[in-house]
């Protein structure tokens, strides 16, 4: 499957506006329609390696979550946005790919973004008892060490 | 042409006669006014006292034991980023701070020294705090590279302790990004100073900065 192709599989179904870039489609849905567009990407276009999940900082816009599949078969790169506006809540992708646990525990720990269904949310990198998210525009570094 | 063999030059049966060997006599002979003057005892010479009319010798134990501390300060084994290939390339064969009496020590009960090499991460603080509150006293801390000194180029990031010295007290600041298995040892050495001149009370200088 061409990444045109694929383009317009997603244009039929998701009602978006795909960008094609060589082998990359990158599409950007609503948040209601994330987890369908993760198993549309997965059942029919066969994207079966999840590669990174990670977010954006649009300060006034609010976050945007963006994730790239791939299917390593045809070689077409899925990457896939999803602006959360004003919410900080966004649908887990666990469901459809293991592997979006731990990314997903990690852009919760830097960006503060709750997956809901997600199985294990907790943090990842930092420390537990870690107060803020420190890839947000709005963290201020206080120089919080411990024991001084 | 006549060709002559070598005349064979037979040492004299008596060594006494060869003149280096005497010589070689004649120092070991002096060799013991020699080493009150030495490099080993210098530190201890201004310390020993001679009893009046006696041949009974005095000097304070502070200064045998702190002579003792730096003459075997083993730091404890303990890397944490780049800084540590450094550190390592000191401890090895080519600048082999062995010499100096420092074996890097995998146990921190043992250890006396930690040399924090590296950048201390918020996460990494505790370990490293509770690895020094292990060391049995008195111990010291050298902080090796930009990143322990005070936080390096990574001191604008969210995750780095900005200088190990907000977590444990530094004794000596050794610069450098990573500082040479040279920064290192001089670093090392002016602390074998500053162990000379500790006393039981916890008083210490200053912290240097050396390298």
């Amino acid at each position: 499957m061409t990444s045109s192709e694929a383009a317009t599989l997603i244009r039929e179904r998701f009602r978006a506006e795909p960008v094609v870039d060589g082998r990359a489609v990158t599409v950007a849905v609503g948040r209601d329609r994330w987890q369908e567009l993760g198993a549309f990407a997965r059942e029919r276009l066969g994207c079966l390696y999840f590669n990174w999940l990670s977010a954006i900082d649009w300060k006034e816009q609010g976050l945007e979550v963006v994730g790239r599949v791939e299917n390593l078969g045809t070689r077409l790169v899925l990457i896939m946005r999803t602006k959360l506006g004003a919410e900080t809540h966004c649908p887990t992708l666990v469901g459809v790919w293991k592997g979006a646990d731990w990314m997903e525990r990690e852009c919760f720990d830097m960006f503060g973004i709750t997956f809901d269904g997600h199985p294990d949310l907790r943090r990842i990198l930092l420390a537990q008892d870690w107060v803020g998210h420190p890839l947000r525009k709005d963290w201020v570094d206080t120089g919080y060490t411990p024991y001084r | 042409m006549e060709v002559k063999p070598p005349t064979p030059e037979i040492p004299p049966p008596v060594w006494t006669e060869i003149k280096d060997l005497q010589e070689w006599e004649k120092y070991h002979q002096e060799r013991s006014a020699g080493d009150a003057t030495s490099n080993t005892l210098a530190g201890l010479a201004d310390s020993i006292q001679n009893m009046p009319g006696g041949w009974i010798m005095t000097t304070t134990t502070e200064k045998v034991f702190n002579w003792a501390r730096k003459s075997s300060i083993w730091p404890v084994t303990f890397g944490l980023a780049c800084c540590a290939i450094e550190m390592m390339a000191t401890f090895a064969s080519r600048f082999d701070v062995e010499r100096f009496g420092m074996v890097p020590f995998a146990s921190p009960r043992h250890s006396d020294l930690m040399i924090v090499s590296g950048t201390v991460t918020i996460k990494m603080a505790p370990m490293l705090r509770r690895i020094y509150d292990q060391m049995p006293d008195p111990k010291w801390v050298v902080s090796m590279g930009s990143c322990a000194n005070s936080g390096g180029p990574f001191r604008h990031g969210y995750h780095v302790v900005k200088g190990v010295d907000r977590v444990v007290p530094v004794d000596v600041y050794v610069p450098g990004c990573p500082p040479t298995p040279d920064s290192l040892m001089y670093g090392l050495l002016r602390l074998q100073e500053r162990v000379a001149e500790f006393q039981k009370t916890g008083k210490r200088s200053p912290a240097a900065v050396e390298g």
